[in-house]
């Protein structure tokens, strides 16, 4: 029985153990050979403990999240406002329709090089490039939930006399919250894909650009520590996201 | 009935009169200089670059086509690589749960891995040209139909297989007669998805790898301040994802009828 758990506790652990190893490998011949274009995970490993212990590692790794966070909260207030007036009347959705056709398939990448032009770059750049990313899926996933909302809800504000003000933050947000953590679950890994490719194509600043120049100085090994720990911080934040949006939805009752 | 279609008309062309004032306000803002022209070009300045860099205008020697076309090409190849590698590995490791217990874990670390993260260890790989820009939007836009597939194949009715084994069907055709088609649903939202991260990483690639496309005609018009190519080219970029995701959509109407009453 014990037996049986320690295997189901190491098995997530075997296929990227293989991997790694096998890039070991695969590096350090690589390496005798005279290419210097790999480093093996190990070496990996010494350069991120030296990212780590000088600093570098945890002040990149703060302004990509913090400008992420940032963006996040410009592009979701937005999104989250326009999103429930669009909801609330059909009238405005209909007219607001071929607008959003047009603008939101605008591939948030393509707006790096006006973001360049009108900010320079620094914070304000790639806040609003991430802004302009989450705002759309934020926009569609709250109207799309505004429009679910029980309607014998709305008849019981209509029969209160509910102003539009009140109806909007007494009944209609309280019962998309647990939509709305789903919402904001996917603009967080959407801010931070975008923070992070912000930073690999233009602003010199963060984990991005840390990995871009790790890689012109011919340092592999520092390269490959910045692309793991990215993936690693990803990882979190996505676990700890859907964790979150988990328990709102237990604790508003409804199915997870 | 008629009064309804009519109304329904009436409405579209409101929803058009809404996006018309929209440009009518850039207009304004940038022609009586609101927002200095440096940043916001006229409308009818990004319409001119547009039409001399499609070579419309007459005059020819305008580049944007060719750009449009390398950018497109870029995306589609990676596009269908990516389904085929996605849908081809997502099956093999769908189809039996062993590998899926020992497998799926890692897929689920790599899923939020940005695609543009593994540009700078292809470049290091194998050095700025055309073939590593389109590896890497291939390996970025794969992520999403691999995972669409193995999950697709992972919600097949368990009466199916039972049905399957009992007919003593071989992998294969299992795979082809009930696994496919049960996860088609969840393969081509996937591929929707990977179409908009193959046009994203297409264009990032050519930003950092200086490919010629769109992506490195934008870039190279900000940085000479030419507000209005840069214009022509976000213009161009925006009607690309549109289309590509109404195609996409319809296709996707066709080959899912069958899933309706």
């Amino acid at each position: 029985m014990t037996e049986n758990r320690l295997v189901r506790g190491l098995r997530p652990w075997v296929f990227p153990a293989l991997l790694i190893g096998a890039f070991e490998w695969y590096a350090r011949r690589a390496a005798a050979l005279g290419s210097d274009a790999l480093a093996p995970p190990s070496a990996a490993a010494r350069a991120f403990a030296g990212a780590a212990l000088d600093g570098s590692l945890w002040q990149a790794t703060g302004f990509t999240l913090g400008t992420a966070a940032l963006g996040l909260l410009l592009g979701a207030v937005l999104g989250i406002a326009l999103g429930l007036v669009l909801g609330l009347s059909r009238r405005a959705a209909r007219l607001g329709s071929v607008t959003i056709e047009v603008l939101r398939p605008v591939p948030s990448v393509a707006l790096i090089p006006l973001a360049m032009l009108g900010f320079g770059f620094g914070v304000r750049m790639e806040l609003a490039i991430v802004a302009f990313a989450t705002f759309w899926p934020l926009l569609v996933l709250v109207q799309a939930a505004v429009q679910q909302v029980e309607p014998r809800l709305l008849e019981v504000s209509r029969v209160l006399g509910l102003s539009a003000r009140e109806r909007a933050f007494k009944i209609v947000l309280p019962a998309i919250v647990p939509r709305l953590f789903v919402a904001l679950r996917l603009g967080v890994a959407v801010a931070l894909v975008v923070a992070v490719t912000v930073e690999i194509a233009a602003n010199p600043n963060g984990m991005g650009y840390a990995m871009m120049i790790a890689q012109q100085s011919f340092d592999p090994a520092l390269m490959l520590a910045w692309l793991g720990w990215i993936g690693v911080v990803g990882f979190a934040i996505n676990a700890a996201m859907l964790g979150l949006q988990r328990g709102v939805s237990r604790r508003m009752g409804a199915a997870p | 009935m008629n009064g309804h279609a009519e109304r329904r008309g009436l409405e579209r062309l409101g929803a058009l009169g809404v996006l018309l004032a929209l440009v009518a306000l850039w207009w304004v803002a940038s022609n009586a200089g609101w927002v200095s022209r440096v940043f916001l070009p006229t409308p009818q300045a990004t319409f001119a670059s547009l039409l001399e860099g499609l070579n419309l205008s007459g005059e020819g020697g305008g580049e944007l086509l060719a750009f449009t076309g390398a950018t497109v090409g870029r995306m589609v190849q990676g596009w269908l690589l990516a389904s085929l590698a996605g849908v081809l590995l997502g099956a093999a490791i769908g189809v039996s749960p062993v590998v899926r217990a020992w497998v799926q874990p890692t897929l689920e670390f790599v899923r939020p891995l940005p695609a543009s993260a593994l540009l700078p260890l292809a470049i290091s790989i194998f050095g700025l040209n055309p073939g590593m820009v389109l590896f890497v939007v291939a390996f970025g836009a794969m992520w999403p139909v691999l995972l669409a597939t193995v999950h697709g194949f992972a919600a097949v009715e368990p009466r199916l297989a039972e049905v399957a084994r009992c007919l003593q069907m071989s992998r294969a055709a299992y795979v082809w007669k009930m696994g496919l088609p049960n996860a088609m649903p969840d393969i081509l939202a996937g591929m929707r998805l990977a179409l908009t991260i193959a046009l994203i990483v297409a264009v990032v690639g050519e930003m950092i790898a200086s490919q010629s496309g769109l992506g490195q005609a934008i870039l190279l018009a900000a940085r000479a301040f030419r507000a209005s190519e840069l214009f022509a080219g976000i213009v161009l970029l925006g009607l690309i994802g549109f289309a590509s995701n109404a195609l996409l959509a319809l296709a996707e109407r066709r080959l899912l009828r069958w899933q309706q009453p």
